[in-house]
């Protein structure tokens, strides 16, 4: 087994984990905490896939910033321990099969694709951050102010939804 | 052995060198507690420590030992895994951020395995090093959390408001530098500002004045210091967010708060303050010998210092130490290649020191903001005009450019 290979195990089990761990902890801080190791994680795979940029952005914005408001929010309420209840109809008769047959999907192609397992990662070769830009800021420049434009909106709506009516 | 050392030299010096910079980090982490008092007891016109060992140069040990023995109780009702957790992150990250920092700019040979003056080289040690410090806040804010203490969660919470806030004036009032660079890493910041060798005129701080000033505020900001430092406010919040830990979960906050002032001084220096490069025209040759010029006389001053000290310990060991510097001073002079060698860390030390006296400075001099005060100031000031700063390098840059 290569190093890279293990790697990528190692980081693959504990976005997993972490996963599986923020839906079943039941204080909404320690759900938050594990969705922090999912992210994390997250970013040592775009790491071992040579994307250095992404990987640092995926900590600095995800990581960082988005996850700290989801933190502090949580703080803030004063959120307690969350109660479980019986599941919904929806969630027996409709939930439940769903989940198996997306289960059965994943499980059936990780099956069919074994053969490429072996290489997850085109090793050593780093996409540097200036192609990265260039790529960005001509080919893909439309969807790039499109999506900037998006955020503009959304954050003049949280502003006109925050201010209060005078 | 030898074929062994060869093989696995990518573990093996990587492993020694974080050893050896966690070694000298702790170290200094601690003098500088003692620095620390110090200044700001002859600052406030008092003597600071100087019961244990001569000059009190021997209380960081002693509070060592203390943090060690001392009683760790854990508060009633606590949320056990964060409590235990956040130390650990806050310290874990404080150290790691240190490990993207080049301290100098030579390069050799370990084993047949190419290394540096510093423990891993990135091409985007930058944005590495803003990513830990993005990490940074849940070791405030889940110790303010997890203490079960209303004011340790205030703490907490304003310490997560402060630095998200901050954060993003840290990270724009940087974006001048990196127009200016054109690269994300560290050592290519450093090489550029080497210019056409005229010393300190072609380094970042003349274009980047306005860069450097946010930067270095949000920085303080960042790293919960005075007058910034509303999340452990006493005279409010008791002792803010570490009001509930004792003994070493305690100590590794300070540690971690001191690792960060470091980190703080290194980025400052190699951003805007040129690295490792010397202040001095490269054609001025007794530059070179700047460091003996320094310790030597330093060092006799210890001796004549130490010999009428009051007690015998001081007599002994306080010339000694003197002996040593005088020594090592010396020693540069006698032996030109460790003096090359030791040029570029000369300056680097010698400017973050610089940083970490200011900061005490600030704290012995300026009072505590006002929440709200905090707030407009990072807002309202401090992220426009670093807006406006990356601006003015781009529009200055794009017209040199035609």
């Amino acid at each position: 087994m290569t190093a890279p290979l293990l790697i990528f195990f190692v980081l693959a089990a504990l976005a997993v984990l972490g996963a599986i761990s923020l839906i079943v902890q039941r204080h909404p801080i320690h759900s938050a905490l594990s969705l922090i190791v999912v992210m994390v994680a997250l970013a040592g795979l775009y790491l071992l896939m040579g994307a250095e940029f992404v990987a640092a952005v995926q900590i600095i914005v995800y990581g960082g910033a988005i996850m700290v408001l989801f933190v502090f929010v949580i703080m803030l309420l004063n959120a307690g321990e969350e109660e479980r209840t019986n599941s919904s109809k929806l969630a027996t008769y409709a939930g439940i099969p769903l989940a198996v047959a997306v289960a059965g999907f994943i499980g059936a192609a990780i099956v069919r694709s074994s053969g490429s397992l072996a290489a997850p990662a085109p090793s050593g070769a780093l996409t540097s951050t200036k192609a990265l830009s260039m790529l960005l800021f001509s080919e893909f420049v439309y969807p790039f102010e499109l999506t900037s434009f998006l955020i503009l909106v959304a954050i003049l709506g949280a502003i006109v939804l925050a201010q209060r009516e005078n | 052995m030898n074929a062994f050392l060869t093989q696995y030299a990518f573990l093996i010096v990587p492993i020694i060198k974080i050893a050896i910079l966690i070694l000298i980090v702790l170290t200094v982490d601690a003098y500088l507690t003692w620095i620390e008092r110090k200044v700001i007891a002859h600052i406030q016109a008092r003597w600071g420590p100087h019961r244990v060992g001569p000059h009190g140069l021997l209380q960081p040990l002693a509070d060592g030992v203390k943090f060690i023995f001392k009683e760790d109780p854990l508060p009633a009702n606590v949320d056990k895994v964060a409590y235990f957790l956040a130390p650990f992150i806050t310290l874990m990250l404080a150290l790691t951020s240190l490990a993207v920092i080049p301290f100098g700019p030579q390069r050799f040979t370990v084993f047949g395995y190419k290394t540096h003056v510093g423990v891993a080289e990135v091409n985007i040690s930058l944005l590495v090093l803003f990513a830990i410090t993005a990490l940074g806040v849940y070791g405030v804010a889940l110790a303010g959390w997890a203490s079960n203490n209303k004011y340790s969660l205030l703490g907490g919470l304003r310490s997560s408001a402060q630095m998200i806030s901050y954060e993003l004036a840290l990270t724009l009032s940087v974006v001048g530098v990196l127009l200016i660079a054109g690269d994300f890493s560290l050592r290519g910041i450093v090489e550029k500002q080497t210019g056409s060798g005229h010393g300190l005129l072609s380094w970042n701080i003349f274009p980047q004045i306005i860069g450097f000033l946010c930067f270095f505020i949000a920085a303080i900001a960042e790293t919960n210091r005075v007058p910034f430092d509303l999340p452990e406010a006493e005279s409010e919040l008791v002792a803010g967010f570490h009001t509930e830990y004792a003994s070493m979960k305690f100590a590794m906050f300070f540690i971690a708060e001191y690792t960060s002032m470091i980190t703080v001084s290194c980025l400052a220096t190699i951003l805007f303050f040129g690295g490792w490069l010397s202040p001095f025209p490269a054609s001025w040759t007794f530059t070179q010998y700047l460091p003996s010029l320094i310790l030597i006389p330093f060092g006799l001053w210890v001796i004549f210092d130490g010999v009428r000290y009051e007690n015998l310990l001081g007599r002994i060991l306080l010339p000694g130490v003197g002996a040593a510097l005088t020594a090592i001073g010396a020693g540069l002079i006698v032996v030109p290649p460790v003096n090359d060698v030791i040029q570029g860390v000369f300056w680097f030390m010698a400017k973050v020191f610089t940083f970490l006296f200011v900061y005490i400075w600030m704290r012995g001099t300026l009072p505590r903001f006002r929440y709200d005060q905090l707030m407009s100031f990072g807002w309202k000031f401090l992220l426009p005009v670093s807006i406006a700063n990356v601006v003015l390098t781009s529009v200055v840059i794009l017209w040199r450019m035609h």
